[in-house]
C-alpha cells in the first residue's frame, strides 16, 4: 500500500473528517433537527427563580456524580422510585441530570415524596436519619445566603420568566431553602401514579382488622421495622417529629382514633395532599411503602403502633 | 547529514507535567475511594465526592492523559517526518498554557463551578483555553506532517491526525452554551437532546482520548522496544478506518433504557457490536508482531508492559459492547460494574502503555539508560495486581447492587431498601481503596524510576537526530 493518501496529508485529513462526521450526522445532527428530540409535556413548568438557583446548587455540589434522574421502565425501578421517565419532562433542563451513578437512589419522583423538613433534616445530617449512610453533610447550605443578582442573570439566560418580587425574595432565602425547593419540583410533571389501593372499597365497607393484632412477634418485628423506616420523621417514641405523633389519639389534625385498616392504607399508600382517609383530608408529605414492605410487615407496624398507643 | 534538531525540551516537559498532574489525580482518587465508605473523609464545601471526583477525573484524562500525548505525540511526530516541530517556540507555549489551564481547571473545580457534564464539566472560559491550546496542537501537527522529509505517513501519524479533528468536533460541540456569569454556563441543548449531544461527546472523548492517541504510542513504540516492524499494515488500514467511521454511532448505550428514542439507542448498540472487530484489528496485530518471538516477553522489559496494555484493551472493548446491550444494561448500568470497567481502560490500557512509552523515551532523550530494569519490574507488577484488585471487585459489587435493586419477595414486594443494599457494597469498596493504594505504590516507582534516569543522564537539548 504505496502512496495514496497515506502520503497526502491534507486528503487524509479531509477524508478522516468525512467519515467521523457520517455517525456524527446520523445520531446526534440528524436527531436534533426532528420533533422527537424536543419534546415537553403541558404540565411541564419553567423553573421558578428559587428551583433555579436549586438546580445550579445541585450542579455546583456535584450531587449528579451519585444520583440518576430518570427511571427506567422496568418493573422493580418503577416500584422502587415510581414512574418512569418520560421524555417531555425535561425540556427546561440545561443541561440533563440523569446521571450515571446510582451510589445514592435515583430522585426522578424525589418531588412532593417528604416535607421540607426531611430534606432539611436529611441535608444537615443524612446520618441522623440513615446512620449507615455514605452520603457527606451539607449543612454549610443553611448558612450560604442566595445572590438575587446572579440568579436573576441565570433566569435571563434561559428565559424563564420572573416577576421582581420573586428575585427580591430570594435576599431573605437560603442555599437550603433553594436545594429544597429544587428538590420539591424534581419530576413535578408528571402525575404520580395513584396507588393501586387494597381493594379500598371493599376493605372499607367491611374494616378488616388487624390479622396481626396483639401477636407479641408481630410487636417486636414491628418495633424493629419503625425504627429502620419510620422513626426518622415519628420520632423513636412515635410522639413526633417531622411528621406528627401516632400516639396521641390525632390523626389528620381531628381527635379520634382509625381503624386497622386505615393505619395500613396510609402506611401501604402513602398521603398526598388532599387525600382523604376515612373522612379526613391528609396534607401530605407520608411516602407509600407498599413497594418495599410486605403486607405481614405493614400489620406489624400496625399492631406495634397499636401497643405504643396502648402504654 | 542531518543539520536539523528535536525539541526534547518541550516533549520532556509534558511528560514531567503529566506525571505531577497524574500524582495529583491518582492521590484524590484515593482519597475518594475512601470516602466512598466514610463519609467524614468529606471536607465541606470544597472537598466532598460531588466535587472532587470531576476532579479526579479531569485530572487524569487531560492533566495525565493529554499531557502525555502532547509530548509522545510531538516524540513520535518528529521521528516519524525526520524533522524538528514547524512551530517549536508555539510548542513551547503550548507547554505553559497546558499547566496554566489544568491548574485552573483544579481550582474552579474544586470551587463548584461545572457544567455537570461528565468529562465536560470545565466551565466556559476553561472551555476556550482549551480549544485554543488544542489548535495550537494542530497547528504544530498539520505543520509538521505536511513539511515532513519522509514521503509515507506510517500508522501513528494516521491515529495523531484522526485526534486531532474528532477531538476538536467532539469538544466544541458538547461544549456550546448559554453563558450566565463568569463561571456559569447552560447547555445549549436540552433534556434529551442534551443528553444524546453529552454521550456522543462522552463515549469518543473515551474513544480519541483514550484509544486513538494511545494506539499511536502504542504502533509506534512496541515495534521501536522489541526492534519487530508491525505484523500487517493491511490490518493496521482495516482496523483504521474502520474504528474512526464506528466510534461515533455508540454514544448512546451510555442511555440505555432512558426516554432517549428507542431507534438511537439501538442504532448505537449495534454498532457497539460492531466495534469489537476493529479493536481487536489492533490487538491482533500486537500479538503477531511479538509472536514472531515471544522470547522478548523475557529479554526485553517494555514488551510485557505493551502486551498486557493491548490485552486488557482488548478486554475493555469486549467488555463494553457487552455492557452495552439491553439485557445486560438493564442489570448493571448505574452500578459500580462501571467504574470497574472504566478503571480497567484506564489504569490497565492507557497508564500502562504510556508509562511503557515514557520509559522508552526518556532515556533516548537523556542519552542514558533505564535507572533499573527491577524497578521497572516491581512498577509493572503493582499497577498490574492493583488494577485487577480494583476492576474485579468493582465487576462483582455491581453485580450485587444489581441484582439486589431487583430483588422481590414471594409476594411481589421489594426485598432490600436501598440502603440495604448500599451498605453491602462497604467492604468491596474498601478493598478498591486497597487495590488503588497497591497501583499507586507502583506508579512511584514508576516515578522514582523516571526521576533517577534524568538525573544520571545529560540535560536534553535540541538533540542532533
Amino acid at each position: 500500500m504505496s502512496g495514496g493518501i497515506y502520503s497526502k496529508p491534507i486528503a487524509f485529513a479531509i477524508t478522516a473528517t468525512v467519515v467521523i462526521l457520517i455517525g456524527t450526522s446520523v445520531t446526534m445532527f440528524y436527531p436534533m433537527m426532528t420533533v422527537q428530540m424536543h419534546p415537553k409535556l403541558d404540565s411541564l413548568k419553567p423553573f421558578t427563580a428559587l428551583e433555579l438557583a436549586g438546580r445550579d446548587i445541585y450542579q455546583r455540589e456535584g450531587c449528579v456524580n451519585c444520583h440518576t434522574q430518570t427511571v427506567r421502565p422496568l418493573k422493580t425501578e418503577v416500584m422502587r422510585y415510581g414512574e418512569y421517565s418520560k421524555a417531555g419532562e425535561f425540556a427546561y433542563d440545561r443541561p440533563f441530570l440523569w446521571g450515571s451513578k446510582r451510589t445514592g437512589p435515583d430522585l426522578a419522583r424525589i418531588g412532593a415524596k417528604y416535607p421540607d423538613a426531611w430534606h432539611v433534616k436529611h441535608f444537615l445530617s443524612p446520618q441522623s436519619m440513615f446512620p449507615q449512610s455514605n452520603m457527606p453533610a451539607y449543612a454549610f447550605l443553611k448558612d450560604a445566603r442566595l445572590d438575587p443578582e446572579a440568579v436573576e442573570a441565570h433566569m435571563k439566560a434561559l428565559g424563564f420568566p420572573y416577576s421582581p418580587g420573586e428575585i427580591q425574595a430570594l435576599k431573605e432565602k437560603t442555599d437550603m431553602d433553594a436545594l429544597v425547593a429544587y428538590m420539591q419540583v424534581i419530576g413535578a410533571a408528571v402525575k404520580k401514579t395513584a396507588a393501586p389501593a387494597v381493594a379500598a372499597g371493599v376493605i372499607k365497607e367491611t374494616h378488616i382488622p388487624n390479622p396481626l393484632a396483639n401477636d407479641q412477634k408481630a410487636i417486636a418485628r414491628g418495633a424493629e421495622l419503625y425504627a429502620k423506616e419510620c422513626a426518622s420523621c415519628h420520632g423513636p417514641d412515635a410522639k413526633g417529629d417531622i411528621g406528627p405523633s401516632l400516639v396521641d389519639d390525632e390523626f389528620f389534625y381531628i381527635k379520634g382514633d382509625l381503624p386497622d385498616d386505615d393505619y395500613f392504607e396510609v402506611i401501604n399508600n402513602g398521603t398526598s395532599e388532599g387525600s382523604v382517609e376515612d373522612g379526613r383530608t391528609a396534607r401530605g408529605g407520608m411516602p407509600g411503602y407498599k413497594d418495599s414492605l410486605k403486607k405481614d410487615d405493614i400489620w406489624s407496624i400496625v399492631a406495634f403502633l397499636r401497643s405504643k398507643k396502648a402504654e | 547529514m542531518n543539520d536539523y534538531q528535536y525539541d526534547n525540551q518541550t516533549v520532556t516537559g509534558f511528560i514531567v507535567s503529566s506525571i505531577f498532574w497524574g500524582v495529583v489525580g491518582i492521590l484524590l482518587g484515593l482519597l475518594i475511594s475512601v470516602q466512598m465508605w466514610r463519609p467524614e473523609f468529606n471536607f465541606q464545601p470544597l472537598f466532598t465526592f460531588g466535587r472532587l471526583r470531576a476532579v479526579h477525573t479531569n485530572g487524569l484524562a487531560f492533566g495525565l492523559g493529554v499531557g502525555a500525548i502532547f509530548g509522545l505525540s510531538y516524540y513520535i511526530l518528529m521521528r516519524l517526518a525526520k524533522r524538528p516541530l514547524l512551530f517549536p517556540r508555539l510548542a513551547r507555549v503550548q507547554l505553559y498554557l497546558f499547566n496554566i489551564g489544568i491548574t485552573l481547571a483544579a481550582v474552579t473545580l474544586l470551587m463548584g463551578y461545572t457544567q455537570s457534564l461528565e468529562y465536560a464539566e470545565l466551565e466556559w472560559p476553561i472551555d476556550i483555553a482549551i480549544v485554543v491550546l488544542w489548535v495550537m496542537f494542530a497547528v504544530n501537527v498539520f505543520g509538521t506532517v505536511i513539511k515532513r522529509r519522509e514521503e509515507q505517513m506510517y500508522i501513528s501519524l494516521w491515529y495523531i491526525i484522526a485526534t486531532v479533528i474528532a477531538v476538536a468536533v467532539l469538544y466544541i460541540v458538547n461544549n456550546l452554551s448559554i453563558p450566565a456569569g463568569l463561571f456559569k454556563s447552560y447547555h445549549l441543548f436540552a433534556g434529551v437532546n442534551s443528553a444524546n449531544v453529552q454521550w456522543w461527546y462522552g463515549h469518543n472523548a473515551v474513544g480519541f482520548v483514550f484509544t486513538t492517541p494511545i494506539l499511536a504510542m502504542f504502533y509506534y513504540f512496541l515495534p521501536k522496544s522489541t526492534g519487530i516492524p508491525i505484523y500487517s499494515h493491511r490490518l493496521s488500514i482495516i482496523a483504521f478506518w474502520s474504528l474512526v467511521f464506528a466510534y461515533l454511532w455508540t454514544g448512546a448505550h451510555h442511555l440505555v433504557y432512558t426516554p432517549l428514542p428507542d431507534w438511537i439507542q439501538t442504532l448505537g448498540i449495534v454498532f457497539t457490536i460492531f466495534l469489537i472487530a476493529p479493536s481487536w484489528g489492533s490487538v491482533v496485530n500486537g500479538y503477531y508482531t511479538v509472536g514472531s518471538d515471544w522470547s522478548k516477553m523475557n529479554t526485553n522489559y517494555l514488551t510485557k508492559f505493551f502486551i498486557m496494555g493491548i490485552t486488557f484493551y482488548g478486554l475493555q472493548t469486549v467488555q463494553g459492547p457487552t455492557q452495552g446491550l439491553r439485557i445486560v444494561s438493564q442489570l448493571i448500568h448505574y452500578t459500580d460494574w462501571v467504574p470497574g470497567h472504566v478503571h480497567m481502560g484506564t489504569m490497565g490500557w492507557v497508564t500502562m502503555t504510556t508509562a511503557a512509552s515514557i520509559y522508552y523515551v526518556i532515556p533516548k532523550i537523556y542519552d542514558t539508560e533505564i535507572y533499573s530494569e527491577k524497578v521497572a519490574n516491581i512498577h509493572f507488577w503493582l499497577v498490574l495486581i492493583g488494577q485487577l484488585i480494583f476492576s474485579v471487585t468493582m465487576w462483582i459489587t455491581g453485580i450485587q447492587q444489581g441484582a439486589l435493586w431487583k430483588a422481590v419477595n414471594p409476594d411481589g414486594s421489594l426485598k432490600y431498601t436501598f440502603v440495604e443494599t448500599l451498605i453491602k457494597n462497604y467492604p468491596f469498596w474498601q478493598v478498591r481503596t486497597l487495590g488503588g493504594i497497591i497501583f499507586t505504590a507502583g506508579m512511584l516507582f514508576f516515578i522514582y524510576n523516571i526521576y533517577m534516569t534524568m538525573r544520571r543522564g545529560k540535560t536534553p537539548e535540541m538533540a542532533k537526530a
